[in-house]
């Protein structure tokens, strides 16, 4: 009962105000702007040279107006925006018309989930590992080599990294391909080659993504050991006499590894827009490829879509991991 | 003096301290610019570099050396932007949140954290598609630095908490000082170095974000910055065409922007914080 009050309450709380605030905003943000959405439509619809005859511009604006819910008071809006997203209803997207902005959401989800989940976890892992043993082994040279690598690797912003791996990978040596999810043309049938084709496609983003996090977890996991070296029970284990394998791995990055977990859930977030801009340097068809599509055919619907899919997503996975806490600290008891 | 002069022994900072000379010396040489560096068509189209165009020029027909110097410049312009005023808001939501505690607090940590936690990056896009047309060097930053503040004002506040413990407080308070005047009197020095550190990451964030926006074209493009230039050489396509020259300078610019700003910050913060001078020193 006592966990129930304690932990979950509070967190679930926070969840539904933090879903609450952030789509509240995906809400407001448009109608701050002193422009009608609209009118831009129907403007950018002329620049690309529709011509419409007034009866026909007439029901698109109807349409238009209907579509981005903006009849009524903000009020009736708000209300009406809640109960489309409570159907799962997200219009249709005018890049690609007139597919459902679902559909589409449904599509490119896939590789961004296989390419965030696998990257999230390799990273994760990988960095907690080498950056124990680097924090361990503080005074080796090895230590101190990577410990500068990633002095040189963490500061780079995803594009940036994600562009120079590019570069050097897939143009000066041609290791890798240059872009895409799978070879152009290739048809989604399951077997083993579409399989291989979609793994070699997607290694150089996944490599992006792995070093760049891998870095970061690296860094910090490697400065908690320093701190959990100094603590009197390794040092106490050590003249007792505890081989120094069991120290590393059952005393020390043990205990290390608490905070990482909650730094982990904060970093969801990031990982996650890092995951859409890795898509657009290499054009992988996930998420961030969509999103990159709907700024550049303007298609507001689409943006939208991908954006309220994702606040729920992320603080749901933050939800998740916040919630597995209690299993991994036998400190925490609520009995 | 004698800070600088142990910041200078280490070599992160002397290194960082040379390379962000460096390019501040092209931020100011951007006045010096020979021509309207927003125009295109003013020298001949696709030259390697030489000693005439020290970078070469690009098929948008300018020079790419002057090009650099103004991005340079404009980019840590919209940094600066956005790191000053998100530090405003920062020390204003972290001191108000620590020293008034209880629902306040509660209020502003919340929404602090709901930052943190919403992908903004995607916010952010919603709102640069809308302001569009009023896009330039100043909004950028301002709408930068509206989301920037979060995690320095969690900061600030601990401190805050921590200091509000001290006899000091009690004794200023017991003595007659304002409130105002003792937070901004008594706290605020304790937070300055604090406050500078995060300011040059949150610039070094704003920085990618900058270039992250112009590559999906959502900041106004014919104002040169780091972001916008490699977006016209992505987008005529100069890898292909073996332009390196003008497909390598943004990349590297900003390579050495974020490496020297983040071994400024990792090197000062050491010094601030003599625990990890230690360890660095391996005691």
């Amino acid at each position: 009962m006592n966990f129930i009050k304690k932990y979950l309450i509070p967190r679930l709380v926070s969840y539904v105000l933090v879903i609450f605030l952030g789509i509240t905003a995906v809400f407001i943000i448009p109608r701050l702007i002193p422009n009608d959405p609209v009118q831009r439509t129907i403007q950018a619809l002329r620049a690309r040279g529709s011509l419409l005859d007034p009866g026909t511009m007439d029901g698109v604006i109807r349409d238009l107006t209907e579509m981005y819910g903006l009849g009524g008071s903000w009020l009736d809006q708000y209300g009406a925006f809640w109960s489309r997203l409570f159907r799962g209803d997200f219009g249709v997207s005018f890049f690609q018309f007139p597919t459902r902005v679902n559909v589409l959401i449904g599509t490119a989800m896939p590789w961004t989930l296989g390419l965030m989940l696998t990257t999230t976890f390799f990273s994760w892992t990988l960095g907690n590992l080498i950056g124990g043993l680097a924090g361990y082994y503080s005074r080796k040279t090895w230590s101190r080599v990577l410990d500068t690598i990633t002095m040189v690797i963490r500061p780079l912003p995803y594009y940036i990294f994600a562009f120079a791996l590019l570069l050097l990978l897939a143009y000066v040596v041609r290791w890798f391909p240059i872009s895409g999810g799978t070879e152009i043309g290739r048809t989604m049938d399951f077997n083993w080659e579409l399989v291989k084709d979609i793994l070699w496609h997607s290694t150089l983003p996944a490599l992006s993504m792995t070093i760049l996090g891998g870095a970061v977890v690296f860094q910090t996991m490697k400065l908690i050991v320093q701190n959990v070296n100094a603590e009197n029970f390794v040092q106490y284990a050590k003249l007792s006499g505890v081989t120094e394998d069991r120290i590393v791995t059952k005393y020390v990055i043990r205990n290390a590894l608490l905070p990482q977990i909650t730094s982990l859930a904060l970093s969801l977030g990031q990982i996650f827009s890092g995951a859409l801009i890795t898509e657009i340097v290499f054009s992988y068809p996930g998420l961030g490829y969509l999103l990159y599509n709907a700024i550049i055919t303007g298609d507001y619907n689409l943006i939208m879509g991908i954006t309220v899919f994702s606040i729920v997503g992320i603080t749901t996975a933050i939800l998740v991991v916040d919630l597995t806490y209690p299993l991994f600290d036998p400190r925490i008891r609520y009995s | 003096m004698k800070i600088l002069r142990d910041l200078f022994r280490d070599f992160r900072f002397l290194l960082s301290f040379c390379v962000l000379l460096l390019l501040l010396m092209m931020a100011l040489l951007s006045f010096f610019t020979p021509y309207d560096p927003t125009l295109i068509g003013v020298v001949p189209r696709d030259l390697k570099p030489s000693s005439t165009y020290l970078l070469g020029t690009d098929t948008n027909g300018q020079d790419i050396f002057w090009q650099a110097c103004n991005a340079v410049r404009n980019s840590l312009i919209i940094s600066l932007i956005a790191g000053l005023v998100s530090r405003v808001i920062a020390i204003l939501v972290g001191m108000v949140a620590g020293y008034k505690g209880g629902w306040v607090d509660r209020v502003l940590m919340f929404f602090g954290d709901a930052l943190l936690v919403i992908p903004i990056f995607l916010i952010m896009v919603m709102m640069a598609m809308l302001v569009r047309e009023f896009m330039n060097l100043v909004v950028l930053g301002l709408m930068l630095s509206f989301f920037g503040w979060a995690w320095d004002a969690r900061v600030i506040r601990s401190l805050i908490l921590s200091l509000r413990e001290r006899e000091f407080t009690n004794t200023a308070v017991l003595s007659g000082t304002g409130t105002i005047r003792l937070v901004w009197n008594e706290y605020m020095p304790y937070a300055t170095p604090l406050v500078f550190s995060t300011l040059i990451n949150n610039m070094s964030w704003a920085i990618g974000l900058e270039i992250t926006l112009a590559i999906l074209g959502l900041v106004n493009m014919n104002i040169p910055t780091l972001g916008t230039m490699l977006n016209w050489a992505i987008n005529y396509q100069a890898i292909l065409l073996g332009h390196w020259w003008w497909i390598l300078t943004p990349v590297v610019l900003s390579v050495l922007l974020f490496i020297a700003l983040y071994w400024l910050s990792v090197s000062i913060s050491e010094y601030l914080d003599p625990r990890t001078r230690i360890q660095r020193v391996g005691a």
